[in-house]
């Protein structure tokens, strides 16, 4: 049968270089961004405003003279941090409650899955814009926001994942030895689920950089003067008809980050999990 | 069928009835005094006396589970509350954005399903070829596109520097072309590509060789044994492609200046004027939940299979 894995493995290959190369320079970035940053990002020089690329300020200055290239690489933290901090509480959610769903089963688990069903209904955007109004705005509101909106998915995933290793003999064997349920649990079940949905997480980190970048656009989330690529557009927009190339920086950052995510997560899960490869994300 | 889709509709009202309950207690249980919100959005100095008698008026010092009975009551005769900003009735407002929200929204299902169709087909008839490499180029480039970026980057190249496209408002379809764009590319690109894998998927299959050996045309066979079998999977992809286009749609109405939801939720947002946000969650919530019980009939009416099923469960 054809899938899509027996077509262009050198291309794959090459893109997994790719967002490999760039998630590592990312990374690098998220450690050392504002202390290779060039100038100080929240710099307000209003002489030097607006402008256009020079040797002074590579790709210029924003509206209140801040050098943009200092506030794309000092943004690169919140940016990515609030991405991979958002993931890493979806995780801990999905895990802990599709965890107690599948291992525990029986009541509460149909409890879980019902309430996690309930959360799924709501498109995820409007419940994402809805928790912020019942947090209020900010950035570790938009993190909790994004966090209560998508933990449903990770639990649902996690409780089939949990089921479908409950049967094996090693757990009973496990049992038998007098191991305690959570202990077989976190030395039997665990490590196989978390190396399953570290995958699928992989795969989701791009999507999740587009929401949060939304909201953040949108002036939910980080309040101005702190430098964040979603607000660095929210600030441009104003100077589209003007100078158009303020929008362009922060924007190309943000394709180019989901671009790496994607292209390694793509790459993840061919080596890690090619029982995933016929189907298409 | 009409048993099936009668049971999908009874099915609705259990469904919107447990969200209605999830989004009450979750704003009751959220931080702060909505009555507070009340008097700041209505400029009422916060006495505690106004509080009081905000308190009152609102309902808060009702027990819980009656100001759910007393708000669901209120909400079957279609009185979701006055907003607390503009002093209007929730609905009236939600239901004067509405319209537009639909118009996008809309046309950009109608143009993700009707320009991933040709382009997951066109890469699945010659797999590893330039079309196919062409299609994953884009939709590699469409899911990695932040919507409001592209929004922003089309504004500056069509209505900024060539002057072709009108760079805000609703009217004609001009001024349609770069918000649906904006709104679709993603689901565009995920549904061509899904397509393609769900095609390939099918073409492999046993009866399409036997089709192929009774000396079948090209083209009948892939109408009649490819395509209708790989129509499914992406049928029921489009319910998931609506919960994403209707948060692209208030995403991108914001920017152009779209006179809908988005812009009006967005404020309700930062100003928790709660009856809007409330109304508002379960007014997209009925249209999310609506678009998939369309998917679901459509499906069942595809595949057979799963109409035996509906039935067993009435």
């Amino acid at each position: 049968m054809l899938t899509n894995a027996m077509c262009l493995p050198r291309s794959r290959s090459w893109g997994a270089w790719l967002g490999a190369v760039l998630v590592a320079l990312l990374l690098l970035l998220t450690l050392l961004g504002p202390w290779l940053a060039p100038y100080d990002p929240t710099a307000v020089d209003v002489s030097q405003r607006l402008q256009g690329m020079s040797a002074e300020h590579w790709l210029g200055t924003d509206h209140l003279g801040r050098d943009v290239l200092s506030r794309l690489m000092a943004g690169t933290r919140l940016s990515l941090g609030t991405v991979v901090l958002t993931l890493c509480l979806i995780l801990a959610l999905g895990i802990v409650v599709g965890g107690v769903a599948g291992f525990i089963g029986g009541r509460l688990d149909t409890v879980l899955m019902r309430i996690g069903e309930l959360f799924m209904t709501v498109p995820t955007f409007v419940l994402a814009l809805f928790f912020i109004g019942v947090l209020g705005t900010g950035l570790s509101n938009v993190i909790l926001a994004i966090a209560l909106s998508h933990w449903a998915w990770y639990a649902r995933m996690v409780r089939s994942l949990v089921i479908s290793l409950r049967g094996r003999d090693y757990l009973l064997a496990s049992g038998l030895a007098g191991a305690s349920r959570l202990q077989s649990f976190i030395s039997h079940i665990l490590p196989s689920v978390l190396g399953q949905l570290m995958v699928l997480a992989s795969l989701d980190i791009g999507h999740m950089m587009l929401h949060v970048s939304g909201l953040s656009f949108l002036g939910l989330g980080v309040s101005p003067p702190t430098p964040e690529w979603g607000v660095m557009i929210n600030d441009a927009k104003e100077y589209l008809w003007t100078h158009p190339q303020l929008l362009l920086w922060p924007g190309l950052m943000i394709f180019l980050t989901v671009m790496a995510f994607n292209l390694l997560g793509d790459a993840l899960r061919d080596r890690l999990d090619p029982s995933l490869r016929a189907g298409e994300h | 069928m009409l048993r099936y889709i009668a049971y999908r509709l009874a099915l609705l009202i259990p469904i919107l009835l447990a969200v209605s309950l999830l989004v009450f207690v979750l704003l009751h249980m959220g931080r702060g005094d909505p009555a507070l919100d009340y008097l700041r959005l209505s400029q009422i100095p916060p006495t505690d006396a106004a509080l009081a008698e905000a308190r009152h008026t609102l309902g808060l010092d009702r027990p819980l589970a009656e100001q759910y009975l007393v708000w669901l009551w209120r909400a079957l005769h279609l009185d979701f509350g006055t907003s607390f900003v503009t002093g209007r009735p929730v609905l009236d407002d939600l239901l004067y954005y509405l319209p537009a929200t639909l118009q996008l929204g809309g046309a950009a299902l109608a143009v993700t399903l009707l320009v991933s169709l040709p382009l997951g087909i066109w890469a699945a008839r010659r797999p590893g070829r330039w079309p196919d490499q062409l299609v994953r180029f884009i939709a590699f480039f469409g899911v990695s596109m932040p919507n409001f970026w592209l929004a922003f980057l089309m504004i500056a190249l069509f209505s900024v520097l060539l002057g072709w496209l009108p760079p805000m408002g609703r009217g004609g379809l001009e001024h349609l072309v770069m918000p649906v764009l904006a709104v679709a590319l993603m689901s565009l690109s995920i549904n061509a590509r899904l397509l393609r894998a769900s095609l390939l998927e099918a073409s492999g299959q046993r009866y399409v060789l036997y089709a192929r050996l009774r000396g079948l045309p090209e083209g009948q066979v892939w109408r009649r044994h490819i395509l209708r079998n790989a129509w499914l999977p992406v049928v029921t992809a489009i319910g998931m492609h609506v919960g994403e286009l209707i948060g692209g749609t208030l995403v991108i109405e914001t920017i152009f200046a779209w006179p809908g939801l988005g812009r009006f939720a967005v404020s309700a947002v930062y100003n928790r004027d709660f009856p809007v946000l409330q109304c508002f969650t379960l007014l997209m919530t009925g249209l999310f939940v609506f678009c998939n019980l369309i998917v679901d009939v459509l499906y069942a009416w595809l595949d057979p299979r799963t109409r035996l099923e509906g039935a067993q469960v009435c």
